[in-house]
């Protein structure tokens, strides 16, 4: 008898810890693709290790992810891959690390890019976080080390932070799984549209700089149509990044915008 | 098919770039990065709120300022060093002689008797029994307590977050030899595994200082090193004192080689940034990040799985065909005398000249593929060079060994002295990094050349300073 009654707990859709199926390393065939980004150590490998029964090494010590892994889970029958990105201060500059993460956030198009921020050094995080909001539109902010924020007497806004981003803001401490399931929930609703990010972007008090923007951005996308960031883009190449310069000359970044399949490596 | 006119037009954006570019004058990436900053401190201004009175991280702040310090900062780390060698050298010696007297003495019987029933050739149960799985209980026995004991606690500190206060204790000193900042970091995963130091180093951008980076890497003991260090030390230099003592004084000879390599690091990365690598360090920021409470259940797990197991495995795998060749230069004859002795007595003259003997150095040979089985060799070989043979085995059979005293008199039957086991200590030291890490540093550099340099100089150096510490040696003690 007691079985017919169903509990409140498990209409919920943050209860499912059985709805996730850790798939470990080389997901065939995925539905959606997950990029983890972020500042050095703010437990981006703890967050893979969760969600894919992996065992990364992880450490408390910045800058041990050099190169990127890879693994995937199942959550609500839908098949994911998750992409572990070197941590990084910017996307601005051009060593090896930077420029991992950011052409993979740029040129492999991930469904969904979860900015994985220090809760107790939120301003600093936020650099990053902002410059990822403007190559992506659909990302998750999970604001990690909440343990440690708490420890520390800090208090963050979350609904005034998610409102300002445009994005989830899911509160986390990986290290005991605390805010887990909510972070995978968030991230199946902007995989699947169901949440609509509106981005912050940032806003160039130049009007020299905003028309040239405009204007290249608006050459590209005649040339290159379906580009996703295209301003973004636009941005680096009045810069004269050499990586985005060799991308449009060779027609290489056309290739890599529109109508891409999830199942094609990246 | 790709018209000219594509080609053409996307030429075209590129200049009407960098025509833009001109026009926005310098300032343009400032403005970018400006802006940035401007917001993402508004929007922490509008959510973040520290209640309290008290800064936030002041314990944090107030141990580094102690941990870091000019003084305090270089003799913490060597206690903490010694502390963690001290419990492994105190808490290894029993499970070992348990592990060797399960594995060697009772199950080797049970083995052979089970080659008996089954009526197989002499050779067959040499090579299986006595060769590969001797190696492979010897790995176990003499491997297996310290690195139980060592990796735990190594990981304890890492979790907690002091590794990075090494590497920033370091950091001056590797800027003062010409290296980059970071080196310190790759230096430290060194002392985890080389092949994970010299794939670290890729945080560093510049290539001159990721080289010197890739190159001294070796000189961090490895994962693979210590439990022969341990050992040594333990027999050679830890039995000259009193009883009480000799934990203590072992780990203190520990961290004087482990220091030792510190110094060849800092010395070999100034050599090579002066002559063929010359450069200026380049700055860099280093993080310090939060102490944070290991969790001790996930730090036993993972440093077990991850660090005990995988060295183990590796041990395994390569113990077994080492066994295998040690047999087998061991029994096969040539003339009057085996491979092996043939080998160890050619080489005996030249060895003793730096202090080591023909034992070791037919070790290192065999021993190329994984660090982890020098130990074992130089035991399954020193029996058997020196005529150990247990009553009713053949030729390079293992001895009996339950405890840390049993190996210390097969090596003294050898004809080692406390020379010999310094020496080997610092000839374990320094001498060519495992055939991992050799392959790991040509993957990275692409460079033949960079890999013979970093695989060569430490075996000239060490051959060098095991020379000069066997001629002071007999200066004063002869």
């Amino acid at each position: 008898m007691s079985q017919n009654i169903k509990h409140d707990c498990e209409n919920c859709p943050v209860h499912n810890k059985a709805n996730l199926v850790r798939l470990g390393i080389n997901p065939e065939n995925v539905d959606f693709i997950i990029a983890l980004a972020g500042n050095p150590n703010t437990g981006k490998s703890t967050v893979f290790n969760n969600f894919t029964g992996l065992k990364q090494h992880t450490g408390n010590w910045p800058g041990k992810t050099v190169s990127r892994a890879e693994g995937g889970y199942i959550f609500n029958d839908k098949k994911y891959k998750v992409v572990d990105l070197p941590g990084t201060y910017s996307l601005l500059s051009t060593s090896t690390d930077e420029e991992v993460a950011r052409n993979f956030i740029l040129f492999g198009q991930p469904d969904v890019t979860v900015i994985v921020t220090d809760a107790t050094r939120l301003e600093r995080n936020l650099n990053l976080a902002l410059q990822i909001l403007e190559i992506t539109d659909r990302a998750v902010l999970c604001l990690n080390l909440m343990d440690e924020a708490r420890r520390n007497n800090i208090k963050i806004d979350i609904r005034a932070l998610s409102r300002e981003l445009g994005i989830p803001v899911i509160p986390a401490s990986a290290r005991s799984r605390e805010g887990m399931d909510e972070l995978l929930l968030a991230i199946e609703e902007v995989a699947s549209g169901k949440y609509v990010c509106r981005p912050h972007k940032i806003k160039s008090k130049s009007a020299g700089l905003n028309h040239a923007i405009s204007e290249i951005s608006g050459q590209l996308m005649a040339h290159f149509p379906g580009l996703p960031n295209a301003t973004w883009v636009a941005m680096r190449l009045l810069e004269g990044d050499s990586s985005i310069i060799e991308a449009i000359r060779s027609g290489h970044l056309g290739s890599l915008s529109p109508d891409r399949e999830v199942t094609q490596p990246v | 098919m790709e018209s000219f006119s594509d080609q053409q037009s996307r030429e075209e954006i590129i200049s009407s770039a960098n025509r833009a570019r001109w026009e926005l004058g310098v300032n343009f990436h400032d403005t970018v990065i400006e802006s940035i900053y401007e917001d993402a401190s508004r929007i922490a201004r509008k959510t973040v709120v520290v209640e309290g009175g008290r800064e936030a991280y002041s314990t944090d702040i107030a141990i580094d300022k102690i941990v870091t310090s000019r003084w305090l900062g270089f003799p913490i780390m060597f206690l903490l060093l010694a502390l963690v060698f001290w419990l492994t050298v105190a808490g290894a010696n029993y499970p070992s002689g348990l592990l060797a007297n399960l594995l060697i003495d009772k199950f080797l019987p049970v083995l052979h008797s089970l080659g008996d029933w089954l009526h197989m050739p002499s050779w067959l149960t040499g090579v299986l029994f006595d060769g590969a799985y001797l190696a492979l209980a010897w790995v176990v026995a003499v491997m297996l307590p310290p690195m139980a004991i060592f990796f735990p606690m190594f990981t304890l500190l890492e979790d907690l977050g002091y590794l990075p206060r090494v590497a920033f204790n370091m950091d001056s000193l590797f800027r003062r030899a010409g290296a980059h900042g970071k080196q310190a970091l790759t230096m430290s995963m060194g002392f985890g595994c080389n092949a994970a130091g010299v794939v670290a180093a890729r945080v560093i951008d510049s290539p001159r200082e990721r080289l010197i980076a890739i190159i001294t890497n070796n000189f961090s003991l490895c994962n693979g090193r210590w439990p022969t260090q341990i050992l040594i030390a333990t027999i050679f230099i830890g039995s000259m004192v009193p009883a009480a003592w000799a934990g203590l004084v072992s780990a203190g000879a520990v961290v004087t080689i482990a220091v030792t390599g510190i110094v060849f690091s800092l010395v070999v990365s100034w050599g090579l940034s002066k002559t063929v690598l010359k450069g200026e360090a380049s700055a860099f920021s280093l993080e310090l990040p939060p102490y944070r409470p290991p969790r001790l259940m996930q730090t036993l797990y993972t440093s077990l799985i991850d660090r005990t197991i995988f060295v183990l495995w590796r041990a395994m795998v390569f113990a077994m065909p080492a066994g295998v060749v040690i047999w087998l230069v061991a029994n096969i004859h040539v003339g009057d005398q085996s491979i092996a002795e043939h080998f160890i007595h050619w080489a005996n003259p030249f060895a003793l000249f730096f202090g080591l003997n023909g034992v070791i150095l037919l070790a290192y040979i065999i021993a190329i593929p994984a660090n982890e089985i020098v130990i074992p060799t130089i035991l399954m070989l020193t029996v058997l060079s020196a005529n150990i043979v247990r009553a009713g085995a053949g030729t390079g059979v293992m001895f009996e060994l339950d405890s840390l005293e049993d190996t210390a008199g097969i090596l003294r039957q050898g004809g080692w002295t406390l020379l010999t086991g310094v020496n080997l200590m610092l000839f374990s030291l320094l001498h060519n990094p495992c055939s991992t890490t050799i392959y790991t540093i040509y993957k990275e550099t692409g460079s033949m050349k960079w890999t013979m340099l970093a695989t060569f100089l430490p075996i000239v150096m060490g051959l060098i300073i095991c020379f000069f510490t066997t001629q002071i040696w007999h200066l004063y003690h002869i």
